[in-house]
């Protein structure tokens, strides 16, 4: 039977069992005098032999399913010729997966004289199958039988099914643990590998970047060029640019908000505000690829300056398609909402004292609010900025889509630059052998990224709480 | 006299000029930060909507096509293999060559640049699918797809340079001209958007696949994030003790809602992909990583959801002899589900526009067919915007703008359903 009907099959197993045992404990409860006189309620002694049933069967299921195949396989490797059987390890595993689609039916390269051999993958395969099956059907009824024979008056089901209960929801909530672990392992492993083959002080501090120009596949070692130095500025380019647009209007945002406006007009503002923060990056990056950066270049482009009483003069302004400055505006209205509403917090968890104070002492609102409300607030704004910086850092779409992949160091917001955000994109796409430095240089940007934006968070997330206590 | 000393009232009024220009400066700044952030929202929607509604509709020729069997191919009409095989855009072809009437080769040409014949002859496919004893050797009405540059040509007439128009000679501009009076070329909504799938054509290119593809994969991440996120919300809230390991969790949780989405692609790769070996392009592995993604957003609202329950419903469950689990399942839960409700449908909504860790694990892909299940290769909403954006195609460039219009429509539906949800939920104690 396949693996779903045998699913369905252990379901109705659980079913049964979950009816039959509290028939059994209604009976018994009935023989006693009603059901006060079970230790717990029927449904729990249904419950208890549903689990009893269901957990075991299941695991059975899924390891079988998940070793099946590797033992057969091993099992399948004795029967190749002994020239076969001496082949490295990568060879083997390769013929032996394709003897594997000979078996599913699907003859893509030469393996056609190794039918027998298919054939006999094919015949263990359909054993493995009726194993299973039977070996199911008997965990199912006999597990079953066990929770059903344990159902008596004075057994504390309910107990028992709690536990599970309790492990389950704390199972989940270690789900987030194994998610942190998991990025660090899957970056960290692929870094480790990339970092045997380009030095790290060539990849921290190299000021070439050119992952695209390998000629050769076996010449991984010596392959176009890892230096990430221009990623970095990049990323910081944008990242400056969004925050120049960002931080002043989203914290000038915030004061009048919390401070001047009524509460009429803070209930539409807001709302209509964070619709910022709720368009997808996809939009924006559509947006500033296709309205901003050509209204950018059109309405630059000509300009000069000509300083000459410093002695400078440049002539028209060249402005890239793709230049940082769209992206970083762009970026930096999607941080607005951000910033407003983290630094309104913090504003408004200022005690109402220091602005009464302030205000007893014959200052107006303004300077309140610049000599003692915001020196008060900075840490959390700080924290805000800092928690908006990690933001841009790690955001995507809207660099992907307005700004260029070619790798330049430059500080001028009006030229091209790349990020590692969209360096680790370009360098996924499409490719997937991990055994490049191309594919495994897009790991080590993502290391960078991620230790990056995690102590970014870090130190924002308590200089917030460590400000909190403060006034609480 | 002079070197009596100011008052105080006098200093103050001295500068109270200028302290109340400078108060009045602040104001100004915080109205104009405000002002311009409103002002993004305004030519944001109205450049995104203007830019949109254009890619909804099409321009359509009315022609009469002959569909009689020589030209068609067709021997036996009962015969699907070949009804499919026809030679459509022959017939569509002749029938373009009479409405304008084209003599020679040259002209001949130049007529048949300016329709779409393929995707015309796929209309004319879907029709004798259905019914093709009743159509065979009659004249049939059909509304034809133009090519896609009289489309961006004819969208454009009024716009100074008139941009498309160097593609055409002096003739076909004249033959456009003619229709467009005629009556004959008109602009009408385009259906084949709402119903295909992708295509390497931007007048046949629909939005369905995508669509289909956002649906499984916000299924998934529902099935997957929405019965771990309130369980792991209820442990955190009822059952855990203070102790390192709890802390340990909290942090976790507060450090995933603040990893850059892109990582959690890498994890899916990493993880899923190359180490589980499952599908790639597909809503189950998108479906993953969008959920572990929400997973953050979905414990943090559950849990300020069952924190909003008073403790005195607590306190009366376990007089009334209820146990922990019961007090948790039957009274927290159910009077805490509004607003646990409320954060997954944000948090669904946040997993439906995003694109980065989708991209990373195959789903900006050519996908012509619509996908049936969580299983089949499928592309999201969002990375069909940006795989037709990448298209050099201007035709694209408007699918796009109008794939964002949906986009926008779906998001909007979800946040209006979290806030109704919440104002007609919601308990006050």
């Amino acid at each position: 039977m396949s693996v779903s009907s045998l699913f369905v099959l252990i379901i109705l197993g659980v079913v049964a069992a979950f009816y039959f045992s509290r028939t059994r404990s209604l009976n018994l409860a009935r023989g006693l005098g009603g059901i006060k006189n079970l230790h717990s309620l029927p449904v729990y002694y249904g419950i208890q032999a549903a689990l009893w049933c269901a957990l075991p069967c299941i695991l059975l299921l899924c390891v079988w399913t998940i070793f099946d195949d590797a033992i057969i396989r091993s099992m399948v490797v004795q029967y190749l010729p002994a020239e076969q059987q001496n082949l490295p390890k990568a060879e083997q595993a390769l013929l032996l997966s394709s003897i594997e689609n000979l078996a599913n039916g699907v003859n893509l390269s030469n393996a056609g004289q190794f039918q027998d051999i298919a054939d006999r993958i094919n015949s263990l395969r359909s054993i493995s199958n009726m194993a299973l099956t039977v070996l199911l059907f008997c965990a199912i009824i006999a597990t079953g039988a066990w929770g059903w024979f344990k159902v008596k008056p004075q057994y504390r089901a309910r107990n028992g099914v709690e536990r599970v209960f309790m492990l389950s929801l704390l199972g989940c909530s270690t789900l987030a643990i194994f998610t942190t672990v998991g990025i660090v392992f899957s970056v960290l492993f692929e870094s480790i590998r990339f970092f045997n083959i380009v030095p790290v002080h060539e990849f921290v501090l190299g000021t070439q970047w050119s992952p695209q120009l390998s000629i050769r596949e076996d010449q991984v070692g010596s392959s176009g060029a890892f230096g990430a130095v221009p990623l970095f500025t990049g990323t910081l380019l944008i990242s400056t640019i969004a925050m120049i647009v960002a931080v002043p209007t989203g914290l000038m945002t915030a004061i009048y908000l919390s401070e001047y406006a009524s509460s009429r007009v803070r209930l539409v503002v807001k709302p209509l505000l964070e619709i910022l923060a709720g368009i997808p990056t996809v939009v924006y990056g559509f947006f500033a690829a296709l309205t901003i950066a050509p209204m950018i270049k059109s309405g630059l482009h000509g300009l000069g300056f000509d300083l000459a009483f410093l002695g400078v003069s440049f002539g028209p302004l060249e402005v890239s398609g793709e230049s940082a400055l769209a992206a970083g505006l762009v970026m930096g209205v999607m941080i607005i909402p951000f910033v407003s509403s983290l630094s309104d917090d913090v504003i408004n968890a200022v005690p109402q004292s220091l602005r009464d104070g302030a205000y007893g002492l014959g200052s107006t609102q303004s300077e309140t609010m610049k000599n003692v409300i915001f020196p008060a607030a900075l840490p959390g704004i700080v924290g805000a900025i800092l928690l908006a910086v990690s933001r841009a850092i790690g955001e995507t779409m809207i660099v992907v889509m307005a700004v260029g992949t070619a790798a330049r160091l430059t500080f001028n917001p009006l030229e091209s630059v790349t990020t590692v955000t969209v360096q680790m994109t370009t360098l996924l796409i499409g490719d997937h052998e991990f055994d490049s430095a191309k594919t495994l240089a897009a790991f080590a940007l993502g290391l960078v990224l991620f230790i990056i934006t995690l102590g970014l968070n870090f130190f924002a997330l308590r200089i917030v709480k460590k400000y909190r206590e403060q006034y609480d | 006299m002079t070197d009596k000393p100011l008052k105080t009232i006098d200093r103050v009024n001295r500068t109270l000029g200028k302290r109340h220009r400078a108060e009045k400066r602040f104001r100004l700044y915080g109205m104009l930060s405000i002002g311009f952030g409103l002002l993004c929202v305004l030519f944001l929607f109205t450049n995104i909507i203007g830019k949109g509604l254009n890619g909804f509709t099409y321009h359509f020729l009315e022609l009469q096509v002959e569909l009689d069997r020589e030209t068609l191919e067709i021997t036996d009409i009962t015969n699907e293999n070949q009804i499919l095989a026809a030679n459509y855009s022959g017939v569509v072809k002749r029938s373009v060559y009479e409405f304008f009437e084209a003599q020679g080769r040259k002209n001949k040409a130049s007529a048949r640049k300016l329709i779409a014949t393929e995707g015309t002859g796929y209309i004319l496919q879907g029709r004798l699918k259905e019914n093709a004893e009743d159509l065979v050797d009659t004249q049939t009405t059909v509304w034809a797809l133009v090519d896609d540059k009289v489309d961006f040509y004819l969208k454009r007439l009024g716009d100074p340079g008139e941009p498309g128009k160097h593609e055409f000679n002096e003739q076909q501009l004249q033959w456009i001209h003619e229709a467009v009076e005629a009556g004959k070329l008109k602009r009408k909504i385009n259906w084949a958007f709402f119903n295909a799938g992708d295509s390497a054509h931007s007048e046949e290119a629909g939005i369905r696949g995508a669509v289909m593809g956002s649906f499984y994969l916000l299924l998934v991440t529902f099935c997957l994030s929405f019965p771990i996120g309130v369980s792991a919300a209820i442990y955190l809230e009822e059952y855990a003790p203070k102790n390192k390991w709890t802390d340990l969790i909290e942090v976790n949780i507060n450090n995933l809602a603040a990893v850059p989405s892109i990582i959690f692609g890498l994890l899916g790769l990493a993880i899923f992909l190359a180490f589980f070996g499952l599908p790639r392009s597909t809503p189950l592995v998108g479906g993953f990583v969008l959920s572990l993604m929400t997973l953050p957003t979905i414990i943090i609202s559950s849990r300020a959801a069952i924190k909003a329950v008073p403790p005195s419903i607590r306190q009366a469950a376990y007089g009334l002899g209820a146990s922990k689990m019961q007090v948790t399942l039957h009274h927290v839960l159910p009077l805490a589900m509004p607003g646990m409700l409320t954060g997954t449908i944000i948090g669904l909504a946040q997993a439906l526009g995003e694109s980065a860790p989708l991209l990373m694990i195959g789903m900006a892909a050519f996908i012509p067919e619509i996908p049936a299940g969580v299983t089949d290769p499928a592309t999201a909403l969002p990375m069909q915007i940006f795989q037709w954006f990448r298209n050099a195609d201007a035709g694209f460039n408007e699918k796009a703008s109008a794939a964002i219009l949906i986009l926008l429509v779906f998001l909007i539906i979800m946040n209006a359903l979290a806030v109704w949800a919440r104002r007609r939920l919601e308990r006050r104690w």
